[in-house]
């Protein structure tokens, strides 16, 4: 009953908002509200519509009611119709299909009198039927979301009241814009609110905003500047401020606006204060914020759009046949009006057979035509199959429920399952033919394992980390049980951790996280509860165990700096202040939160630590003063040499090896070693003599160490917002630089030697993907001074590092060689495949900072363009670096990923890999991956120009069409370039390698199509440093000009718009959020679902889909032109034979049901067998089910099977004395049979769903005719099928007819069936035979398949030469190479590879003594 | 299924459950019809495994068919009763114009519709301001010759055949589907304020003097109003009943026919026929049904020995999956 009163409410509100807002927009005036203060010159500019929110308060009345009074207010209404305008609305809706207007059309047309066919109520029947199924499901699809409207509410929350003047229990729906709201820990936030009081004495408060975004990790908001100093809850009544911001919009990461105080003092606004609708609030007490955006307004709701829809490509096929239909259909009807036309002039004045009109007047021969092809087009209209398209739909939900109840793709760890969000293209599935796939997350698990680091220009190849990690691999399925696994000191203690996390966390917060996901975006935010996990590491993650040579030199720094007053020690080696810096900068450069696992979410307080080691505090600043200041002048590489020897280092003295490897200058060192050493440069630290006597010390060193600043540490979690950040701060508190509390004001870290430096945070410039870094602003402890930390992309950081020195040409030469040596172990890592991070820092003095300060204050003011202006003011914090180091961070691979990739390139899937990453990373991913295996040809385009790039593109072509000489014409350019040369199995598979800036120049127009034909001969492509746009380019790119099935799948949100681009998109539900889930079509938890998905449920549901299809138009044809048949016997007068309402429900009852069943259950080949044959999947590829011949085939089976079911009839009856529905019924009769036991023959499987249906089809026939022939004596004139029925149920020659008929029409499509069967059986029928074997024998008969298959291969395969994938894949260095070499030569190439790349794959066979196949 | 799907929450992602409502597991249900593993009979269709059927067919149709052919063929022979039926050509019976053009209400005996007849008997419906009854373009084309049967025997007086009037429609027509207005007054009185059919020449309660086989129940009237399903059609006109087992119903002899010349057909160049003959569980006489079955039976048969030849030189690779390509 509130339904249309609520939906007339909502509208009027609408309509006067809208009006209202225009009104404000004229006569508001800006300047008037401008402040006259000091700020006026910098008045940010203003564009655009803006809304003005004033408390709702007693003070305000007059303008609360002038602005705020106008907004929405919180009630939700996601329903499409009410119960006032379903009817019209769904019809209006469901009048916009072309099908459904064609259908009216004919209604329409049976009310003309003159060519009236049907009675007129029975035309309308089939479009009723439809439209009703249609509106049922709209209904209850509507009826759902309504309910969850309604709860969502009448939410209760607490709001500030004017009359009590305190504050009050309300539901969300009551909420309105400028009410003061205050939450609690842990409730979901109703609106879009300003935060303005929060109980944390920093003015902060976390959210959880997995309800929008599916990102379970906390993120912090601040308290509007100028409160959070206020000790006292804000009090509404004293809150007499406006605040000014941007019309609502859908943009998460954007709010600009600016509170204006009474005294007309602006205070700007960004997303920092804003709390969204749909989070939650997490780690804080109590909050108090006024809400800005309500109801429809907030940016949750705004982001919420539906789910999508697309056409798929068997879905245009079929409508480019209904057109065919169409065609047919009006060449029926014109044969019949022409007949009709013929015959009538015989007998133009036989009153008999043209009978004249009420008036007396006879119609002349054309005009009764002309009337005839109307007649006939009521008459035949099921040729156009109306109920396929209710159909299709049917058999789209159970195919996708089928796809949903897969219990392959259940995530046990996750407690999740694939998601189908895209509702109508599941057949698409079956026919990807190009698979681009993003890196990060998608192929790997994101979960980044920190492996090595390189600090002042050594590598710390971290040894036994990388035991540890092997361990962990075996151990990596089972890591939510307890196995004790002997990986290092720390690992149990931090499974024990992890577990405790976990638990804590599977309490009641899942209330509120459902809760809050039910109010938030209303969509596909069902991933909450496995996400909530996700939030922590973990153990594979956390558990670093420390490079016993770095430890050693850690180990140094202790007794060095606390003892100042040791006169010797006067010049601490710059290599240490560097490695105090660099973890320094690993611990604090990142936006991490911490939380104590034991207080779930609850931020752990500096209070606690502060004040500890007060008066060594004050002599480690000294001493850093000092060094910092020696640094900047000139020290000599010398003298830092002697300091060293002497040091009351027990490890060091005991180990004089290790000793003198590390008291040397770190230049001289690594040049010596390199001298001795030629062939591997830095790898000899790793030696495996030193190695065992090393990793003995370490331990025993790390476990002593560990003992103290253990108990703490262990107790912390680390949240960062992406998932390498907090591998960083791991990796720095395995060496005791831990993290301890970070707060927007300071950050306290446990260095062990050095005792709780406390950082105050300056500023910090976060990290954003146009500048590939952040940055922290800090003052330090020791030195007092203003040091910059930047962490980012090595490339970017490589070119902000400081070139021109002052202090001196050998400060500046060491900085190079550092620099030189850092570059190189980057280059090293990447061939690992690591994601690679460069570490550096600038000190600034005062001014300097001061200076900048007050340029970035401008920037972040502004409300426009705000983005540029702190693009451009981080440019000028960020330069004249000093790199410290680089780290490289292990991305690992998901499980089953290799075996996914090889069995879709099996099936012929074209797999293009689409990555962010550098170019040596992205490589040997691919190798790792199989993506590219050994023996492939390898081509790199990495051009700087585009000329070079065609260059380099024409010479690849060329020697590919060279070699292909067997081929000439397939290689020569086609006019269309979906006609590319398509390489045969008579080439060795090639890979292709393009870094972003070439695939910039090769997607413009020109280079184009010789890129494609490039990539049409490499089997798979890997595309590195791409930006999400080009990600899209290049799918677009394929997509439109190969006129081929795409499938994008990605995990992050870098990955969105490619998922969007393609056919298909998929989404990962992973680590990075929500972002690419929501955009996709179907959403998956692991890559290698991919493979089931695509191979088996891709298959069965093209496969199906397109047999159900054919089989509609086969069976509407065959029964229509029954009718047709007739028509050559009763002078095309457009009689029919049989009675209306059988005809009508002999489509709607009779034989609806089993093509659905068929469509929804048929299944060619098992689920088994189609997995391991991934073959088979190329049918659907070649859309082997449904070509235009087998359409044209089908139809004419059709035609051939109603004419024997017309004839054969009618020369039984001939000359006798049957009346017209009598000769009608066992035709009818017959055709229920001829096409329902098609469908038998048709179907590969039937199970007890698909007897119970055909039996039941028949029945309900036969029911229907006898009841109506009993009951109906007057009714249905003319055709009046009294008693008929019975009749013939007692006469033997009815039932002779029916058995002869279906008998011969269905003999050529069985004969055909079964000489396909034995003669040439396609893969898929020789597939089904594996079905049948027992175990061992499908063993056997795969066996002979494979061998037959590579029999048939020209190429060879070098199977058992294939090689470790891990590094040593030939990569060129940045300058562009054109590599085809083989894999010999570049098996040479590997001498010089760091040993190091061993640890990096334990699972895969070591590269040893590779021999690479000659051949290439 | 469709429905029971379309709640789920997956659907469009909505939120899956309710606030307050603990999160449920999602893992999905291990049955078989769930996991698409139900029983399922997968016939493969090669020559090895379709042989039986069409031996089978084969061997039941051919018998069928000879059984038909010989019962149609016997046919001929006048014993038992005779039908005697007329016969048209070129008579389009089953025009749509033509086969609406009545009123099964009027012909049901409702007096409303008497009348006042359906619009479908339009321009049949009304002659001269009266309702035409019965109307339509169906009834005002009634076949009205009279055929009289003779048998000339040896004494010149022709000896007249008895043909029965009755029996010659569906019992269902006669005694449910047809009637006449009811009432209890004389026939002529229920019809009385209608009209006879144009082309008519008595109306309709005069069609029998038998008050039994008057009016609407006349069974000439009601054969007439089954249209006939082709163009060339015969229609029962009288039976002649058999006297007693000794005799043949019509003996050999020499027989005269006496036509009463109504109907013309010339117009539309058909023909009239009278037709003779008994009838057997299979309706009159028709030699297609017989042939067809036997063509069928042996065709079956000959793809039978095709198939097995197939069978034998394929049966190595269609048996097992390791087809050499």
């Amino acid at each position: 009953m509130t339904g249309p009163l609520q939906w007339a409410r909502y509208h009027w509100q609408r309509m006067i908002c809208g009006a209202n807002r225009d009104d404000n927009d004229r006569s508001y005036n800006y300047s008037s509200l401008l402040p006259c203060g000091g700020k006026s010159s910098q008045t940010p500019k203003l564009a655009g519509k803006h809304r003005i929110v004033v408390p709702h308060l007693q003070s305000f009345k007059d303008e609360y009611e002038k602005f705020s009074g106008t907004y929405m207010n919180n009630r939700i209404r996601t329903t499409k119709y009410t119960l006032l305008n379903f009817v019209p609305r769904n019809l209006f809706e469901q009048f916009h299909r072309a099908a459904n207007l064609y259908f009216l059309f004919l209604v329409v047309l049976n009310w003309v009198p003159l060519v009236e066919a049907f009675q007129k109520e029975i035309t309308m029947l089939p479009l009723v039927v439809v439209l009703t199924i249609i509106a049922i499901k709209d209904g209850l699809e509507d009826y759902r979301k309504y309910k969850i409207d309604k709860l969502i509410n009448n939410l209760i929350t607490k709001v500030y009241s004017r009359k009590e003047k305190k504050y009050m229990d309300q539901c969300w729906k009551d909420v309105a814009v400028g009410d003061f709201i205050r939450l609690s820990c842990n409730e979901v936030i109703p609106a879009d609110m300003v935060l303005l009081f929060s109980t944390d004495p920093d003015g902060i408060c976390h959210i959880e905003t997995s309800g929008l975004d599916g990102e379970s990790n906390l993120k912090q908001r601040q308290v509007v500047r100028g409160y959070a100093e206020q000790d006292s809850e804000v009090d509404p009544e004293k809150f007499f401020s406006r605040i000014e911001c941007e019309s609502p919009n859908n943009d998460l990461n954007r709010f600009r606006g600016f509170l204006e105080h009474s005294n007309k003092e602006r205070v700007g606004l960004s997303k920092e204060n804003l709390l969204l609708r749909g989070c939650t609030i997490r780690n804080t007490e109590a909050v108090v914020g006024i809400v800005v955006y309500a109801g429809h307004e907030t940016k949750a709701m705004l982001n919420n759009s539906g789910p999508r829809y697309k056409r798929s490509k068997l879905e245009r096929r079929a409508n480019t046949d209904v057109l065919w239909c169409v065609l047919l259909l009006v060449i029926m009807c014109f044969t019949g009006a022409l007949g009709h036309g013929i015959w009538l002039s015989k007998y133009e004045n036989m009153l008999f057979f043209n009978i004249p009109e009420t008036d007396g007047h006879v119609i002349s021969p054309v005009l009764a035509g002309f009337y005839m092809f109307w007649t006939n087009i009521i008459l035949l209209q099921v040729l156009i199959p109306i109920s396929l398209y209710v159909s299709i739909e049917i058999v789209k939900l159970g195919q996708i429920y089928f796809i949903q109840s897969d219990l392959d793709f259940y995530n046990e760890k996750m407690d999740s399952t694939v998601q189908c969000r895209a509702l109508n293209i599941t057949e698409d599935l079956g026919q990807i033919q190009y698979l681009f796939s993003d890196k990060t997350g998608t192929l790997t698990e994101n979960k980044m394992v920190f492996r090595r680091c390189s600090v002042a220009g050594f590598d710390y190849c971290h040894e036994e980390n990388a035991k540890r990690l092997e361990t962990y691999k075996d151990a990596v399925c089972e890591d939510e049980t307890f196995a004790d696994t002997p990986s290092g000191s720390l690992s149990n203690m931090a499974k024990l951790r992890v577990h405790r996390c976990r638990t804590v966390h599977n309490g009641p917060l899942n209330h509120l996280a459902g809760n809050c996901l039910a109010a938030g975006s209303g969509e596909g935010t069902s991933e909450v509860s496995h996400s909530r996990q996700a939030a922590f590491s973990s153990p594979i993650e956390t558990d670093v165990v420390p490079d016993t040579r770095l430890l050693d030199k850690f180990s140094q720094i202790t007794p060095q700096l606390l003892t100042p007053s040791d006169e010797r020690v006067q010049d601490p080696p710059l290599e240490t202040l560097d490695i105090i810096d660099f973890f320094i900068a690993l611990a604090i450069c990142n936006t991490v939160v911490v939380s104590a696992p034991n207080q779930p979410r609850q931020k752990i307080r500096p209070s606690s630590l502060s004040g500890i080691h007060i008066k060594s505090l004050e002599e480690i600043r000294n001493l850093f003063q000092r060094l910092s200041a020696r640094r900047s002048s000139s020290p000599s590489l010398a003298s830092r040499k002697e300091p060293s020897f002497g040091v009351p280092n027990a490890f060091v003295s005991r180990l004089p090896l290790f000793s003198r490897m590390k008291l040397a200058s770190p230049v001289e060192e690594e040049d010596t070693q390199m001298n001795e050493n030629p062939e591997g440069s830095s790898d000899s630290f790793c030696h495996e003599e030193i190695e065992k006597e090393l990793s003995d010390v370490g331990l025993t060193n790390g476990k002593v160490e560990s003992l103290h600043g253990q108990s703490l540490a262990s107790n912390l979690c680390y949240e960062a917002e992406s998932p390498d950040e907090a591998a960083l701060v791991y990796a720095a508190r395995a060496y005791q630089c831990t993290l301890q509390s970070r707060t927007p004001e300071q950050v306290v870290v446990d260095f062990a030697a050095l005792g709780p430096l406390t950082f105050q945070i300056l500023h910090i410039l976060p990290f954003d993907s146009v500048r590939k870094r952040m940055s922290v602003v800090v003052r330090h402890p020791l030195s007092n001074q203003v040091v910059v930390y930047t962490k980012g992309a090595d490339s970017v950081i490589m070119e902000l590092l400081s070139v021109d020195s002052p202090d001196g040409a050998s400060l500046e030469k060491q900085q190079m060689i550092i620099r030189e040596k850092t570059q190189r172990h980057l280059d090293d890592y990447a061939k690992q495949g690591l994601r690679t991070l460069c570490i550096a820092k600038k000190v600034m003095n005062d001014m300097e900072y001061a200076e900048w300060l007050k340029n970035h204050f401008l920037a972040e003011t502004s409300i426009d363009n705000r983005e540029e202006l702190l693009l451009e003011s981080a440019m000028r914090l960020e330069n004249k670096l000093t790199l410290l180091g680089a780290t490289g961070i292990e991305d690992r691979l998901q499980e089953g990923v290799p075996e996914s990739i090889e069995a879709l390139q099996k099936a012929g899937i074209k797999i293009w890999m689409l990555t962010g990453d550098k170019q040596e990373t992205a490589v040997n991913i691919a190798y790792a991956c199989k993506l590219l295996k050994p023996d492939d040809r390898l081509f790199i385009l990495n051009t700087q120009s585009k000329d070079a790039c065609e260059l380099l593109m024409s010479t690849m072509l060329n020697g590919l069409q060279k070699r292909n000489q067997a081929s000439p014409e397939q290689a020569s350019l086609t006019e269309d370039l979906c006609q590319l040369p398509t390489p045969q199995g008579s080439e060795l598979p090639a890979g292709l390698i393009i870094t972003g800036k070439t695939l910039e120049f090769a997607l413009q127009e020109s280079l184009q199509r010789q890129f494609l034909e490039l990539t049409a001969w490499c089997q798979a492509v890997v595309c590195c440093r791409a930006t999400p746009l080009q990600k899209s380019e290049v799918v677009k790119l394929v997509r439109n000009h190969l006129r081929v099935m795409t499938l994008a799948i990605g995990d992050g949100a870098n990955d969105v718009s490619m998922i969007q681009v393609a056919d298909i998109g998929i989404g990962i539900s992973g680590q990075e959020g929500m972002q690419a889930v929501m955009a996709s079509d179907f959403a998956i938890s692991q890559f290698r679902h991919l493979s089931k998905l695509l191979l088996v449920h891709g298959h069965w549901c093209y496969t199906r889909l397109s047999n159900m299809i054919l089989y509609f138009f086969y069976k509407n044809v065959a029964y229509v032109n029954l009718l047709f048949w007739y028509q050559f016997f009763c002078g095309f007068s457009g009689t029919s034979m049989t009675d209306y309402w059988v005809l009508i429900f002999f489509n709607l009852l009779f034989t609806s049901v089993p093509p659905i069943i068929y469509g929804v259950l048929e299944k060619d080949v098992s689920a088994e067998t189609l997995m391991l044959l991934p073959e088979l999947y190329k049918s659907g590829q070649k859309s082997e089910a449904y070509l235009p011949l087998t359409f044209w085939i089908t139809l004419l089976d059709a035609f051939y099977q109603s004419l024997i079911c017309f004839f054969v009839p009618y020369y039984t009856y001939q000359g006798s004395d049957i009346d017209i529905f009598t000769f009608g019924n066992p035709l009818n009769t017959a055709a229920l049979f001829i096409i329902l036991l098609h469908l038998v023959i048709e179907s590969k499987s039937l199970t007890w769903i698909h007897m119970l249906v055909i039996v039941g089809s028949i029945l309900s026939y036969f029911f229907f005719a006898l009841t109506f022939g009993a009951m109906c004596v007057t009714c249905n004139p003319p055709s009046n099928p009294y008693w008929i029925m019975q009749k013939h149920m007692l006469d033997p020659v009815f039932y002779l007819v029916c058995v002869l008929t279906t008998s011969i029409a269905l003999l050529p499509r069985f004969i055909y069936r079964v000489l396909q069967g034995s003669l040439f059986p396609t893969p898929i029928l020789r597939a089904k035979h594996l079905d049948r074997l027992t175990p061992e024998g499908r063993t056997e008969a795969l066996k002979k398949w494979n061998v037959a298959g590579k029999m048939s291969d020209v190429k060879s395969k070098f199977a058992d030469h294939s090689t470790t994938p891990s590094g040593g894949r030939p990569v060129s260095g940045p300058s562009s190479v054109f590599a085809m070499k083989s894999a010999a030569s570049r098996a040479a190439g590997q001498e010089n590879l760091p040993v190091c790349e061993t640890d990096l794959d334990p699972d895969m066979p070591k590269a040893s003594g590779m021999v690479g196949p000659t051949k290439g | 299924m469709a429905m029971n799907y379309s709640a789920k929450d997956e659907v469009d992602g909505g939120p899956p459950s309710a606030p307050g409502v603990t999160a449920k597991n999602r893992r999905p249900d291990n049955t078989a019809f769930k996991q698409q593993r139900l029983p399922a009979w997968q016939p493969i269709l090669t020559a090895g495994t379709v042989l039986p059927t069409f031996f089978i067919i084969g061997l039941i149709f051919i018998p069928i068919g000879i059984g038909i052919f010989v019962t149609s063929n016997n046919i001929r022979e006048i014993e038992g009763n005779v039908f005697m039926y007329y016969g048209l050509s070129n008579f389009y019976q089953n025009h749509r114009r033509y086969v609406k053009s009545r009123d099964d209400s009027q012909l049901n005996g409702d007096s409303s519709a008497l009348h006042n007849p359906s619009k479908e008997c339009e321009p049949y419906r009304r002659n001269e301001d009266k309702p035409i009854a019965p109307c339509g373009a169906i009834a005002n084309s009634m076949f009205n010759d009279t055929l009289e049967l003779f048998l000339v025997g040896n004494d010149s007086d022709p000896m007249p055949i008895p043909l029965k009037k009755k029996g010659i429609a569906w019992w269902t027509d006669k005694n449910v589907k047809f009637r006449n207005p009811p009432g209890e007054e004389s026939l002529e009185e229920r019809f009385q304020g209608t009209t006879k059919p144009v082309n008519w020449l008595n109306p309709v309660y005069m069609l029998d003097s038998d008050p039994d086989n008057n009016g609407f129940i006349n069974e000439d009237f009601i054969v007439w109003m089954r249209t006939a399903a082709l163009p060339t059609f015969r229609k029962l006109y009288r039976l002649i009943e058999r006297k007693s087992d000794l005799h043949p119903t019509l003996p050999a002899g020499r027989y005269y026919l006496n036509i009463t010349y109504n109907y013309p057909v010339h117009s539309f160049d058909g023909r009239k026929r009278m037709i003779l003959s008994t009838i057997s569980w299979m309706g009159g006489k028709n030699p297609f049904l017989g042939i067809a079955y036997i063509t069928i039976g042996s065709i079956s048969f000959l793809l039978g020995v095709v198939l097995l030849v197939i069978n034998h030189k394929y049966r190595n690779s269609s048996n097992t999956a390791d087809i050499t390509i």
